[in-house]
């Protein structure tokens, strides 16, 4: 090989500086800046969070920024977010499922399969402030569907409010089902046609080869992508800041931190630090579950 | 050979419609800015809106300067791992998906911390330059995998032992040999890195900066229907950018994940 002489001699040059054991090579150069890089934009403000958690105003250690995360505003905020993360993972999982099954089902147009996934790409990049605009042109008190709803007898203000959790949860649904739609469409094309035809001809009916065969199949995938949509959801902070005005009451984590950031009357710097710690804690559980699960999908349908 | 059944039509249906109903009202309120009657006044006042202007240049702006940093530190460092250390490959990619770990608003919340009366916040420039290198780190999950999927499409031993026969230096190798023939995967980590640098708003917004993001969410607490009009340029443009990402990644299985929340 070509370049392996001139690598030989750099070894040889940094081993004989080092004197020991470990061979240092300047292969590990090349990818230094990456390194540096992540290190100092991400690892390093990551790591001081969790530092910082865990000290008081002067430097001292102290568990009482965690302790604190007992405030029943922040423990409020917390199960908030917790519901609104599983709820919306569920029922976008669901209905994200369901769309993924009826446009890779056989028997539907190849241009409908392609023009869903390819609305689907959009859509899951289509969220933040525009998305918040969307919905309040649509479910506001002026939207659309409300007024419309209004000529035909239906009020559906004071009931239902669109600043509300089934408001905000309607919301969120909108970048969840497009995800789940693009995890799962290529998992439900890799059941084979074999494994149908195979239970079909053993008698089974649509309903048992599901319950039995696909469904077992795809369960990690499937809950796995939920894993994905939880921490999806739970991460979301400009949907929720349009939709709510960015009060710190009744609202989401990602919220509570954002005000602790911009506001210049914060006092305790130590309990924001700990509120995103936590967050950093659910979405790091949330993430090495996800990667199990995938693992496992992974192995299931290989075989 | 078997027709779709009914449920897959229900579902495809309701589906639409919900996908369908916030654009159509959305384009529909956005119509109205002139009582009693239907037209793109919205439009055109977004359109003469000094702010407007000034925000999508600076995002614009933001977005390039991001897509050319990222891929500055991706291609070599992927090219690198591909070559000379593939042992790194799982670290490289865990990094890389460590953005999905860190919301951005814990990630912004972090970066002032630790970067605290440092010139990178002292001023306004540094800010900027803080917000860009957030946006960097926000494209890695795209652009690695861009880029690795690019890279092994490619023979790059083979590639990279031609070149050094023929007497390539490095800078040679990377910039004459590598960069072109990952162009067309690094075009498409590109573009959801433009589509998602256009539309964030928490980064951006925490960090003070003039960007298109809090430009949307600072008119609708001034004007009524021009948040519309802006809602759908910037849903056109999402679309634009990744239509196109679609249209260069035909038959390449890119995948995308989310965008900004």
């Amino acid at each position: 090989m070509a370049q392996t002489a001139p690598t030989d001699r750099n070894v040889r040059q940094v081993s004989g500086l080092a004197h020991v054991a470990w061979r240092p090579s300047w292969a590990w150069l090349g990818v230094l800046p990456f390194f540096a890089f992540i290190g100092a934009f991400l690892i390093w403000p990551a790591t001081e969070i969790v530092v910082l958690s865990f000290l008081d105003g002067r430097g001292q250690p102290t568990l009482q920024n965690v302790r604190d995360l007992g405030q029943s505003f922040i423990v409020t905020s917390y199960l908030y977010t917790i519901e609104l993360s599983a709820v919306t993972a569920l029922l976008g999982g669901l209905a994200g499922f369901l769309l993924a099954y009826a446009v890779t089902s056989a028997g539907m147009p190849r241009w409908i399969r392609a023009a869903v996934l390819s609305f689907a790409g959009v859509a899951s990049n289509f969220a933040g402030i525009p998305l918040a605009f969307a919905f309040i042109a649509t479910l506001g008190q002026l939207g659309l569907v409300t007024q419309g709803l209004r000529y035909v007898g239906i009020s559906i203000y004071p009931t239902f409010s669109l600043y509300s959790f089934w408001g905000l949860a309607l919301t969120y649904i909108y970048f969840q089902i497009p995800l789940m739609v693009l995890i799962m469409a290529p998992a439900l094309d890799g059941l084979r046609r074999e494994w149908r035809e195979a239970a079909e001809s053993l008698g089974a009916s649509p309903w048992q080869y599901w319950r039995r065969v696909g469904l077992p199949i795809l369960l990690p995938s499937l809950l796995g992508t939920m894993v994905l949509l939880f921490g999806n959801a739970f991460g979301a902070h400009a949907t929720a800041f349009a939709l709510t005005g960015g009060g710190s009451q009744a609202s989401v984590v990602t919220i509570l931190i954002g005000a602790q950031l911009s506001s210049d009357a914060f006092s305790n710097p130590g309990l924001g630090n700990a509120l995103a710690l936590g967050m950093i804690v659910i979405m790091a559980l949330t993430i090495t579950l996800y990667t199990w699960l995938q693992r496992l999908a992974e192995r299931w349908l290989q075989r | 050979m078997r027709r779709a059944s009914y449920w897959s039509w229900l579902w495809l249906i309701l589906g639409s419609l919900y996908f369908a109903l916030p654009l159509l009202a959305t384009f529909q309120f956005s119509l109205l800015a002139k009582k009693g009657e239907i037209g793109l006044t919205a439009y055109a006042s977004v359109f003469r809106d000094s702010g407007f202007a000034a925000s999508f240049a600076f995002s614009f702006q933001t977005a390039l300067a991001t897509i050319v940093i990222s891929a500055l530190l991706i291609v070599p460092t992927t090219y690198w791992v591909h070559l000379r250390l593939p042992e790194l490959r799982p670290l490289i990619e865990f990094l890389t998906l460590l953005p999905f770990v860190v919301p951005a608003v814990v990630l912004v919340f972090g970066l002032s911390r630790s970067y605290n009366r440092t010139p990178l916040t002292d001023s306004h420039g540094g800010l900027h330059l803080l917000l860009i290198a957030a946006y960097v780190v926000l494209s890695f999950p795209y652009m690695y995998r861009a880029v690795d999927t690019g890279l092994r499409a490619i023979n790059v031993r083979a590639l990279t032992e031609a070149a050094q026969s023929l007497g390539a230096r490095w800078p040679t190798i990377l910039f004459r040999v590598i960069f072109p023939n990952v162009f067309v995967a690094l075009l498409s980590g590109a573009f959801v890195t433009f589509a998602i640098v256009m539309g964030e708003f928490t980064i951006a917004a925490l960090l003070a900066q003039p960007a298109f993001g809090p430009y949307i969410n600072l008119l609708s607490s001034s004007k009524v229907y021009e948040p519309s009009a802006l809602a759908v340029v910037s849903f056109a443009l999402t679309w634009a950018s990744i239509g196109l990402l679609q249209w260069l990644s035909r038959g390449v299985g890119q995948s995308q994940l989310g965008g900004p929340r």
